[in-house]
């Protein structure tokens, strides 16, 4: 069979859907080959996750998805049962490495070579040689609590201090530790330490039956509630053989557009607000505020949850309230476009904004920075474009990008797709076909693969799905875009002072929910 | 500046009446004095806690604190740390990770304080449940005085959960 990836020396299989994405196994000693040759070909990566396979008569599994020219590449190695181990990636993809330290956490499948083996995603809570996502892991164990010792790298020198923050932070943001070395008031080193809101989401997949699977998607990271839900559905209708209907195709990017504009217009309020220009905070919340009520009236929540189910959507836009939706959405677009021309005149704010945590473009290629950050800093990505499901196959989407990668160019890129999503939701209005709103789901039978991948307003978020026996989900991986880019934040910071460290996070404003799992 | 100021007075006030307390969503019975509430009820200082929710309630909270609802105007304010606190306002099933750190904020939180769970997931656990890594509802860690349902629940009904931690039963 022809396939795109031939020469990366794997025998690729087209997956169900509508999504250009292949599955190939590989040779564990093949992994590290078929890497180089994706990275020679400036191919990405984007996730790597671990499988218990004993329950079907085989060992572990250790999961790569790649991000190529000819769409999305899932590679499996099978491992052995007794020592479940492969040669570790993470010097080709340095993103690998935090995935590959909770994929050991989770599975205790070893990465081979590499300077990092420290854990990730588990702290005290349950002991080492435990593997939550094995099979034979009892979801409701308890282990008494132990002490969460980690290893944080030290900075020496002459004057040279550290600040601990968190996981409690000052302000009402989500928990994780940041460790600053300083001097002064200049950062010499951030080091980040997450997986404090590990809740169990993947060992919870398996609990569910695959349509009840789409609630808790949709909590993975709850402001990409709509990108989750889309991309699970996506994976659950290709494991299932069925596709949405046109309808409700064209709803869904309704509903994901949406959800661009409502938290662009937060993070755009809070970058004013973390310069001290508090008329910004007010004035893009209002604007929010306005967006949450219409789509809480039209849709029945105001964050969209629920709205996307496997097989189509759960609520219909008509034709008068799609008109009025227009009309508001209108009316917001004028007021952005005010607001935009404030904050670049505004030197205050354009002096906090301007060469502030930045991230050069061949840094930000070189080690993997996606989705609106990495269009910031020169990498031009964007799954609308470059891998259209529909209803983006009929669209025209003008990407949005920078290549100064500071503070400013992130505003500069969530402005321009503000405005760009305003007018992908006239267009999708426009053009709503008649037809149903949903198809039935059959249950995928035992093994089935399917695969979601969708440009959340974040970036590309990802969910792996195979089925198991009897209905069940047998290993359900989502992915959140921040696993990529947290290593960024950390070298984003470096030289700057620490009191510019909360507007440098928000403008990258990444999910801890997403990628602790 | 001359746009700033007029984009200020084009917009006018967007906020909106308060709304009142809601005693079905009291827990237990009010432990503080009417003297203490008195107090509390003209300056109250919130020490938000995520303690493992899935960001969607921090949204909601965020939203509280924008123009429409405006919470500071009740004398409602939100402050850096857990030993300024009158109120601890926790979202999220407690995830494992964050149990200790939890119990911690509480603790270093000075008497008399209050507590009010936000969330279906700071309620009962929510989707998440209890399991090896979650302990499931805020009230399994620490005392609630006041859980406030919602996947996540609107910025009024925050403010319902908050005014009713901070008022007597009569």
């Amino acid at each position: 069979m022809t396939h795109p990836f031939a020469d990366l020396g794997v025998e690729a299989a087209r997956l169900p859907g509508r999504l250009a994405a292949w599955h190939a196994p590989v040779a564990p000693g093949a992994l590290r080959a078929a890497a180089e040759k994706a990275r020679a070909q400036k191919g990405r990566l984007v996730a790597l996750w671990a499988s218990d396979e004993t329950t079907r008569g085989a060992g572990y599994a250790v999961h790569v998805a790649l991000a190529l020219r000819g769409g999305l590449l899932w590679l499996t190695a099978a491992l052995e049962r007794a020592h479940p181990r492969y040669p570790g990636i993470a010097d080709i993809f340095p993103a690998a490495s935090r995935m590959q330290r909770a994929a050991y956490d989770l599975v205790g499948v070893h990465a081979e070579g590499g300077a990092d083996h420290r854990k990730w995603l588990r702290h005290g809570t349950w002991p080492g040689g435990a593997f939550p996502l094995r099979k034979d892991f009892d979801a409701a164990s308890r282990f008494d609590p132990a002490a969460d010792h980690y290893p944080f790298v030290r900075v020496e020198g002459e004057g040279v201090h550290e600040i601990p923050v968190g996981p409690v932070h000052a302000g009402t943001i989500e928990p994780g530790h940041f460790r600053f070395s300083i001097v002064g008031e200049e950062i010499l080193r951030l080091e980040e330490r997450l997986g404090y809101k590990h809740k169990g989401i993947e060992k919870r997949f398996e609990q569910l039956a695959p349509e009840e699977g789409a609630r808790l998607a949709g909590r993975v990271s709850g402001d990409s509630t709509v990108a989750y839900a889309w991309a699970y559905s996506m994976a659950l209708e290709a494991a299932a053989g069925v596709e949405p209907p046109r309808r409700a195709s064209t709803l869904r990017g309704i509903l994901l557009e949406l959800e661009r504009v409502a938290n662009h217009l937060g993070d755009l309020g809070y970058l004013g607000n973390d310069v001290a220009l508090a008329f910004g905070f007010f004035q893009f919340w209002r604007l929010k505020e306005k967006l949450l009520r219409l789509n809480a009236e039209l849709f029945g929540h105001r964050y969209l949850m629920d709205v996307i189910v496997p097989g189509g959507v759960a609520r219909d836009l008509g034709r008068e309230p799609g008109e009025r939706l227009l009309r508001s959405l209108g009316d917001i677009g004028a007021e952005v476009a005010t607001l935009r021309s404030i904050y670049d005149e505004h030197a205050g704010a354009q002096d906090r904004f301007i060469l502030t945590g930045q991230v050069v473009p061949e840094l930000a290629e070189r080690l993997g920075l996606t989705g609106l950050a990495g269009r910031a800093s020169g990498q031009a990505h964007d799954l609308r474009v470059d891998a259209p499901v529909p209803p983006y196959d009929e669209l025209q989407v003008n990407k949005a990008g920078h290549t100064r990668g500071d503070v400013a160019a992130r505003a500069s890129v969530r402005f321009d797709e503000l405005a760009e999503s305003l007018r992908l939701i006239a267009a999708l209005v426009h053009r709503l076909p008649a037809g149903e709103l949903r198809v039935a789901v059959p249950t995928p039978v035992a093994g089935a693969r399917g695969c979601g991948w969708m440009e959340g307003w974040r970036g590309d978020v990802f969910v792996a799905l195979e089925a198991g026996e009897a209905g069940t989900l047998h290993r359900v991986h989502p992915h959140d875009p921040s696993w990529r880019n947290w290593p960024l934040l950390e070298r984003a910071v470096l030289g700057s002072i620490v009191p510019d460290f909360p507007l440098i996070n928000k403008s990258f404003n990444l999910s801890y929910s997403g990628a602790d799992l | 500046m001359y746009q700033l100021l007029r984009q200020i007075a084009r917009t006018g006030i967007v906020t909106e009446p308060a709304p009142q307390a809601d005693e079905s969503l009291r827990q237990i019975e009010q432990r503080l004095s009417e003297a203490v509430l008195k107090h509390f009820g003209r300056s109250l200082a919130i020490r938000h806690v995520d303690a493992g929710s899935c960001n969607g309630c921090e949204l909601e909270i965020h939203a509280a604190n924008g123009p429409h609802y405006n919470l500071e105007r009740l004398g409602v304010r939100f402050v850096a740390s857990p030993r300024h606190a009158d109120l601890l306002l926790v979202t999220g099933p407690v995830s494992r990770h964050m149990e200790t750190a939890l119990r911690r904020t509480y603790d270093a939180t000075p008497e008399p304080k209050l507590v009010v769970a936000i969330g279906d997931c700071g309620c009962t656990g929510g989707i998440f449940g209890e399991s090896y890594a979650s302990c499931g509802r805020v009230a399994n860690v620490i005392p609630v005085d006041v859980a406030v349902p919602g996947c996540p629940p609107t910025p009024v009904a925050i403010m319902q959960g908050i005014l009713t931690a901070a008022t007597s039963r009569s």
